[in-house]
């Protein structure tokens, strides 16, 4: 008989040919289409727009923006990873409800979380009016790279917590507790089994955190002030200002290019080979 | 094989029927608008929909530039844009507005004449204004010295991460410019490049680059000053009365904005009718009350309150206005621009 299960999958066929295939193929036309261009009747191929990104100056801002999303990333499983161990660890109903704690902020748009922010930070902000009552000068924190760091931070933590908690509690409780018979102290138990075994959701919260972070306009945009731009506020900028869609697309092309790479490296370091917590 | 191309068949079709009902249920007219942010008193809309039966769909954009990519790129078929004269007159001359049948504008006769016969549409034929006003220098008075009067002012070092700059190439590089003594409509490189330098000198001091937010930072004082167009400034200055507005000695940017009807239109008297509307004294008078910038109504300035007519931001005094420059459209040459633009954005800071 045959399988007709398959055929379940052809809406999405159809859903990822309109919106996934067919934009990023006209990405990657535009990225190799001289500006010129006009309609199908007029098309000109180049790599003009390739070349023109290594330029010293959009080098320095893709090295800039990978830099402040490797930070945030870092600073993410720093922050992320005892978070998610101690949700796995606790019982039932308090594991839920800080599952749910994890959750709750990404219910509300992103925008809006970005902009309550702004009021922290501010230089009449709370942070500043609290240090200002305890009798400490005040400091500039909003529209500085920290303040950029942090958006991100704040913005992509749950990206970090979900997948590692994922891969923690699916962990088999019995190799602690035979690890433990057999004598090994707390360090090796970490190091030996819970860390190896979370290492799938640690890069898929790597990958999930680092994605969204390197190509983020809006958050150096509000709390960076613009005064850093990332390549994602190139891109933005290159085509809603100046109208240059195919350079910003070479550009697009280029960090997709950059992403799956990295992907592939991170799924080198992958030792849980029966997919898991992971994405890929 | 027959059963799976039905069933896809039939996904396709459900997803065009989600569209054609998200766009057929209306069978009032629909009236597409295209403004900048905060730039209408809201209830006007309303207004226009019950008096006609129409429905508006109102879209929002922050600078010019980006007005020119959604009107190009046909995201939507505008009626009505609202924008400033230098891409009015660009796009006027790449095709893409409607001339204009001004009998069924009658309220056109109130716009004041000298807002009228302007290089961006000499002959009167495709725009109406619709705010006036100029670019210049919001400041707390406790905190600044504007006693130079000059541009100089946003590069002084005493405000280091104190000073708002806009997020805006033209009217960035107008106040270089002029500080520098050049027009603000310069072509020559080497111009624009000192210009370059001197944004680039002030990154450092610079606390932001914003569009639209400049206001409510003065307002809360979280920074010294701030480049604003005098609408702003006049908003500001009604919430807090420490800020005042300087136009500086070298003189400033005088721009106007008016409404067209791009050529994307398919009810050219319907939009028609919607400037009429808006030129008339009452709307004139509610859109005052709600964006602050300088009318060009001869009817309505009568009737606005003495405190707002002492107000300098607003009543904007004849003799800077002489020393005031009208931004052009640089054709080609807007890649001097923007390619300098990128570089004083790109450019690290703290």
């Amino acid at each position: 008989m045959k399988d007709r299960t398959k055929y379940f999958s052809y809406p999405y066929i159809v859903w990822m040919t309109i919106f996934i295939i067919l934009p990023s193929f006209l990405v990657l036309l535009y990225s190799i289409t001289s500006k010129e261009s006009n309609g199908i009747t007029t098309i000109n191929f180049t790599l003009e727009n390739y070349k023109l990104f290594f330029d010293p100056m959009y080098i320095n801002i893709l090295f800039d923006s990978m830099t402040l999303a490797a930070i945030s990333t870092l600073i993410c499983l720093i922050l992320g990873y005892p978070a998610a161990y101690i949700i796995s660890t606790s019982n039932i109903s308090k594991r839920n409800t800080l599952l749910f704690l994890c959750i709750l902020p990404m219910w509300m748009n992103m925008l809006l979380r970005t902009y309550a922010w702004m009021t922290i930070l501010g230089n009449n902000g709370l942070i500043n009016n609290f240090l200002e009552m305890i009798g400490f000068q005040k400091v500039n924190l909003l529209y500085t790279r920290g303040a950029t760091v942090m958006g991100m931070v704040y913005n992509f933590i749950p990206f970090m917590i979900l997948p590692i908690y994922t891969a923690l509690s699916k962990m088999d409780i019995g190799l602690i507790e035979a690890a433990d018979d057999l004598g090994a102290d707390k360090k090796t138990i970490f190091r030996k089994i819970i860390l190896p075994l979370s290492m799938p959701g640690v890069i898929s919260g790597i990958i999930m955190v680092f994605m969204p972070a390197v190509s983020t306009f809006i958050i150096p945009q509000l709390l960076g002030g613009n005064k850093n731009m990332m390549i994602g506020n190139l891109i933005e900028k290159l085509f809603i200002l100046n109208g240059d869609w195919n350079f910003g697309s070479a550009i697009s092309i280029i960090m997709m290019i950059i992403i799956l790479i990295s992907m592939s490296i991170m799924n080198k370091f992958d030792v849980d080979k029966e997919g898991g917590a992971r994405l890929w | 094989m027959k059963k799976r191309n039905l069933y896809s068949l039939l996904v396709v079709l459900a997803s065009i029927l989600i569209f054609v009902t998200a766009c057929g249920q209306e069978e009032k007219e629909v009236l597409n608008i295209l403004n900048y942010d905060i730039y209408i008193d809201k209830s006007l809309l309303n207004q226009f929909e019950i008096e006609n039966n129409v429905t508006i769909k109102y879209d929002t954009y922050s600078t010019p530039e980006e007005m020119y990519i959604k009107a190009k790129a046909g995201a939507s078929n505008y009626d009505l844009i609202i924008s400033s004269e230098y891409m009015i007159e660009r796009m006027i001359n790449e095709g893409m507005v409607n001339k204009l049948n001004f009998e069924n504008i009658p309220n056109y006769n109130f716009i004041g004449e000298e807002f009228k016969n302007q290089p961006y549409d000499p002959n009167n034929e495709y725009a109406v204004p619709y705010f006036w006003g100029t670019l210049g220098i919001l400041y707390n008075k406790n905190t600044v010295d504007v006693s130079s009067k000059s541009w100089e002012i946003l590069w002084d070092k005493n405000h280091d991460q104190r000073i708002i700059m806009m997020d805006s190439q033209r009217d960035s590089f107008a106040a270089a410019l002029r500080l520098l003594g050049y027009s603000l409509n310069t072509v020559n490189e080497q111009e624009l490049d000192e210009a370059k330098e001197l944004l680039l000198k002030q990154k450092p001091l610079v606390m932001a680059y914003i569009t639209d937010g400049a206001p409510d930072i003065m307002i809360n004082e979280e920074a010294d000053m701030a480049l604003v167009w005098s609408g702003e400034a006049v908003s500001a200055m009604e919430e807090n009365e420490n800020l005042d507005f300087v136009i500086p000695k070298e003189g400033s940017n005088i721009w106007i904005d008016a409404m067209f009807i791009p050529a994307t239109t398919k009810n050219q008297t319907l939009s028609e009718k919607f400037i009429d509307f808006l030129c008339s004294k009452e709307s004139t008078l509610r859109n005052i009350d709600e964006v602050w910038y300088s009318t060009v109504h001869t009817d309505a300035i009568k009737e606005v309150d003495e405190e707002l007519l002492n107000n300098e931001a607003f009543n904007i005094p004849a003799e800077d206005i002489n020393n005031m420059e009208m931004f052009r459209d640089p054709k080609e040459f807007i890649d001097l621009y923007s390619s300098r633009w990128t570089e004083v954005m790109a450019q690290e800071a703290n």
